[in-house]
């Protein structure tokens, strides 16, 4: 599997540098789709000039990036369009390994369960997947995140979304692998820089205690002990970084930047989420309200999915991943890359999708309209928010379709595996099955 | 007390007029600046240059240099926030002469007025939309279409309104307001009501695309005459083309038309007086906007000055045509879900197996590579055909455009030797879904920025790409198929246009004037930035040869 991997890196990277040389680039570092107030090239600049004049960057609130980022950038802005390309690449042999390893997983999971094949009934055979059907889905997986345009415009963008997506991945490696201590600290490094990763630790949890046989019942003394030892590595390393980054700039300010910004959302700017058009018509005295009911319902849905996946926890992280892109208070191309880049791990899942053409055809339609809307609404002035604000509704919409598609259809599938394909009723006649 | 109540300033302006009517060589700046600065304006200039890609016909030669003039009547008492421009083109010869007299006749007369909040633009451009391009780049500090152009001495405030003027002759019996601007842009209608309601009360035969509007709605003939001036509309704004001086403002939304006063030998005649008076009544009232003009619509389409058709009732239309697109695309999907004969692997959606989307790939890489050689080819290679043929540059350019365009014709018979062996029914019903599709997407995003083009893509290509398919009679479909494609399209408009404006031309003044329009279309692109050019010849050529490559499967 080397060679086409290494065929699709070569080919991503071609398209990425051929942008970067093309008058493209500085276009489309300028869409805000594509560059949120927080992940935005320019604003690093901003704050690299801030930091070489000696003043501390995150005066003037133009950066909102953490300490690491700029200090990393300090040693690399040279070699900046390189970084980003390495960060994709990054991702993608991460993402490629993540799921080679969970396949084989799968695969030992089933082939055990079918010793014991009185346990499936016989019409699920069908259901169940041979290795065969799986040998190419790490490449899949690769290829949906790279060749993604979603993912080469952020790259071109030189957002820093790249990065966070670098991070992610390598936790998700890390945590399938099984390493718990690798895991907690890429995840803080995640949460570190933007705090919606903080629910992956439910279905990291899950994972690692499903890897080491622990049950996850808490009356069990071993679960919570395992909750303890694995949250104690996370608290203490998201300590040590937040020290850290006191230590690199000798200031707590960027404590209210960087977290204070994402979590109550000054900046207007419109962009793909939800946010910006609610919080640019409130009144003020509602402003805190609707804020908290906001960013509470980003980490609201960690409880429920949690309680109802607790046997599947990669798919847990998945639809996290899901719903942070969704939900996020400054989401932007970059995020939605990422969890999409997933989907092929789910192909089986095609036979129980009900929605997938429109979902499709709308996201198309969606990605297409919103330059065309922004043009008409800033540039030719004849539409306004309204139009640019619908379109991005109806983006979140077929977003938030297509992954509840995903559950019903896994749901289903697993609904069958334990009832039978072909359901029958009482008196022998075909059941339809309905989702109440 | 209206303009030239004088008797010393009409017979001023008199003067003006008939000294303008002697035949000028190229524009005179001089006496331009002289006559301004003796009106107390402030009056500045600019000079321009600009090297056209292919020599146009009009002008046969490769740069165009020019001087823009320009003064500032400032507002006596207002802070210098806002302006209005009134602008008059100068051409070479006596074209204009009679526009450019009556800007200074009115400058003049405003100058004594003390009621102007904000300062007044008296421009004089020369070669008309590209002089026009140069001082609006030099006004905004912006620089698009890579022109050469010194800045700007002196300013006025954010522009809020803007008209142009073109009067050829002493002589008006009726005024024009021409609205179509770049890409099919058009002001806001008050713009246009504003016009009308100052006609109506100054006495003025109005018009709109040169026809005047009949009262007699019920009748077929009322009816049809009305349906024809909005068709003459359409056409104007799917060209993309700017008719007049004023489609440069859209883009910086300053709203702007353009005032053509026409001779056409009535019994009535109206003075330039008059044409005054109507243009200091517009011009008051715009002073005294206190925001931009935005509460009216900014997509209409009009079949008289008194009558438009909102959005809101002609967007349906379009609505219903992209439906008939969405609905194959469905049938089409559920076709391709339920044969009964496959393995998992075979599912097409969008995020499908390698071959499924590796057999659609190949068609829509060529016919993508086919619309950006139709792009780049005429205006990179038009000095290689100069020297190997004996036709102009404008010839060149034009006719490799036509040629590329019928070259990728012969592409599917190649194609399939590339492809190995995925000619099965699936191939093309998936390609036939992914070409759906995207028609109907690009059609949706060019019916929002510009209806006009939209719609008349729309209603050629919506059908054959909702019939087409291997198995339809093939020499029939072909030439539908080719019949309905963009370039005859194109053809077939040239001539129902000059049916409309009741000039009916021969075959061969016809043929002439489609390849001037290309010419004009490549011209205008890398004048102005108008975007039909690039939209066929990249997005609609490409879409269209998905579909031609389809009803030549195997």
């Amino acid at each position: 599997m080397a060679a086409p991997l290494t065929l699709l890196l070569v080919v991503a990277v071609t398209i990425r540098a051929a942008l970067y040389r093309s008058s493209l680039a500085e276009v489309i570092a300028e869409r805000v789709e594509v560059v949120s107030p927080i992940t935005a090239w320019k604003r690093v600049i901003e704050g690299l000039a801030l930091l070489d004049l000696g003043v501390s960057p995150y005066s003037g609130d133009v950066f909102h990036e953490t300490p690491l980022v700029i200090y990393l950038f300090h040693f690399l802005v040279d070699y900046a369009e390189i970084t980003f390309m390495l960060a994709d690449v990054i991702s993608a042999i991460a993402l490629y390994l993540a799921v080679k390893e969970y396949n084989k997983q799968v695969v030992r999971k089933k082939q055990k369960f079918a010793l014991e094949a009185d346990r499936y009934p016989q019409d699920c055979l069908e259901l169940i997947r041979s290795p065969k059907e799986m040998l190419y889905i790490p490449l899949k997986v690769a290829m949906f995140y790279l060749l993604n345009p979603f993912t080469i415009l952020s790259c071109v963008a030189k957002s820093t979304c790249g990065l966070n997506n670098a991070v992610i991945s390598l936790f998700i490696l890390t945590t399938i692998k099984g390493n718990a201590l690798l895991s907690a600290v890429f995840l803080c490094l995640a949460t570190y820089q933007s705090i919606y990763p903080l629910t992956l630790c439910a279905p990291a949890m899950l994972y690692l205690m499903q890897r080491q046989y622990i049950p996850v019942n808490y009356r069990r003394a071993s679960f919570w002990w395992f909750v303890v030892q694995y949250l104690f590595m996370y608290l203490g390393s998201l300590f040590v970084l937040i020290c850290l980054s006191f230590f690199l700039l000798g200031s707590w300010d960027y404590l209210p930047s960087v977290y204070g910004f994402i979590l109550s959302v000054p900046d207007l700017t419109p962009n793909i989420g939800l946010f910006w058009y609610f919080f640019a018509e409130m009144f003020e005295h509602f402003r805190l309200f609707f804020l908290c009911v906001f960013q509470i319902n980003v980490f609201f849905y960690t409880v429920p999915l949690s309680i109802k996946l607790k046997d599947h926890p990669v798919f847990l992280m998945f639809m996290q991943l899901a719903v942070i892109s969704i939900f996020k208070s400054y989401p932007t191309v970059g995020d939605i890359a990422l969890y999409m880049a997933l989907l092929p791990v789910w192909s089986h899942l095609h036979r129980f999708l009900r929605n997938i053409f429109l979902v499709s055809c709308v996201l198309l339609a969606c990605s297409v309209l919103f330059p065309v809307l922004w043009h008409l609404w800033i540039y030719a002035g004849s539409a306004n928010s309204n139009f640019y604000y619908a379109i991005t509704l109806l983006f979140n919409v077929a977003q938030i379709l297509l992954v509840s598609d995903y559950f019903y259809a896994f749901l289903r599938r697993e609904h069958h595996l334990i009832h039978g394909l072909y359901l029958k009723k009482k008196d022998g006649s075909e059941a339809t099955l309905v989702l109440k | 007390m209206g303009l030239l109540s004088d008797p010393n300033r009409r017979r001023a302006l008199i003067s003006l007029l008939t000294r303008l009517n002697a035949p000028i060589c190229g524009m005179p700046v001089d006496w331009l600046v002289k006559t301004m600065q003796a009106r107390g304006l402030e009056v500045f200039t600019q000079r321009f240059s600009r090297t056209l890609p292919f020599p146009d016909e009009n002008n046969e030669r490769y740069i165009v240099e020019g001087t823009n003039v320009y003064g500032i009547l400032r507002a006596p008492r207002a802070p210098r926030t806002e302006a209005l421009v009134l602008s008059a083109p100068c051409s070479p010869g006596d074209d204009n002469n009679q526009a450019v007299g009556l800007l200074l006749g009115l400058a003049h007369y405003f100058r004594n007025q003390v009621f102007w909040a904000k300062d007044i633009i008296f421009l004089v451009n020369e070669h008309d939309l590209i002089g026009m391009q140069a001082w609006l780049e030099g006004y905004h500090h912006t620089n698009t279409t890579g022109m050469d152009w010194s800045p700007l001495q002196g300013r006025g405030g954010s522009i809020q309104a803007a008209l142009s003027l073109e009067l050829s002759s002493d002589v008006v019996t009726s005024l024009d307001i021409v609205l179509e601007g770049l890409n099919g842009q058009l002001p806001n209608l008050d713009l246009a009501n504003l016009f009308y309601a100052f006609c109506q009360k100054i006495g003025v035969l109005c018009t709109i695309q040169g026809r005047i509007q009949r009262n007699d709605w019920d009748s077929v003939s009322g009816y049809s005459h009305a349906v024809q001036t909005m068709m003459l509309m359409v056409m104007k704004q799917a060209s993309g083309r700017s008719w007049g001086d004023h489609g440069l403002f859209l883009r910086y939304h300053i709203e702007a038309a353009t005032i053509k006063g026409i001779n056409s030998f009535r019994q009535y005649k109206t003075d330039a007086t008059t044409v005054g008076r109507l243009l200091e009544g517009m011009y008051r009232k715009l002073n005294n906007l206190l925001e931009r003009l935005h509460q009216s619509y900014f997509f209409y389409l009009m079949p008289s000055l008194s009558h438009f058709v909102s959005i809101g009732y002609y967007m349906p239309a379009f609505g219903l045509l992209a439906v008939i697109l969405l609905l194959r695309a469905l049938d089409l999907w559920v076709q391709l879900a339920t044969p009964p004969s496959r393995n998992e692997d075979g599912v097409a959606d969008i995020e499908q197996s390698s071959t499924g989307v590796l057999s659609v790939l190949t068609p829509l890489v060529i016919s993508h590579l086919t619309g950006a050689a139709l792009y780049m080819l005429p205006v990179r290679f038009q000095e290689m055909a100069v020297e190997h043929f004996q036709v102009s540059e404008t010839e060149a350019v034009v006719l490799t455009a036509i040629a590329v365009y019928t070259g990728g014709l012969a592409l599917p018979h190649n194609t399939h030797r590339l492809i190995s062996g995925e000619g099965t029914e699936q191939g093309w019903r998936v390609l036939k879904l992914v070409a759906v599709l995207y028609l109907a997407v690009l059609l949706g995003c060019t019916a929002l920025i510009n209806f006009s083009l939209g719609f008349i893509l729309a209603l050629t290509l919506v059908p054959v790409a909702s019939f087409v398919t291997p198995h339809v009679p093939k020499l029939l479909s072909a030439v539908v198929l080719v019949i309905l494609s963009p370039a005859f399209t194109l053809l077939f408009s040239v001539f129902i246009f000059q049916e409309l404006q009741e000039m009916p031309v021969s075959f061969q003044d016809g043929w002439m004037l489609y390849l001037s329009v290309i010419s004009q279309g490549i011209l205008d692109h890398y004048l102005y930035g108008s975007l039909v050019y690039p939209l066929i010849a990249l997005m609609v050529y490409p879409c269209w040869l998905l579909f031609w490559n389809i009803l030549f499967w195997k």
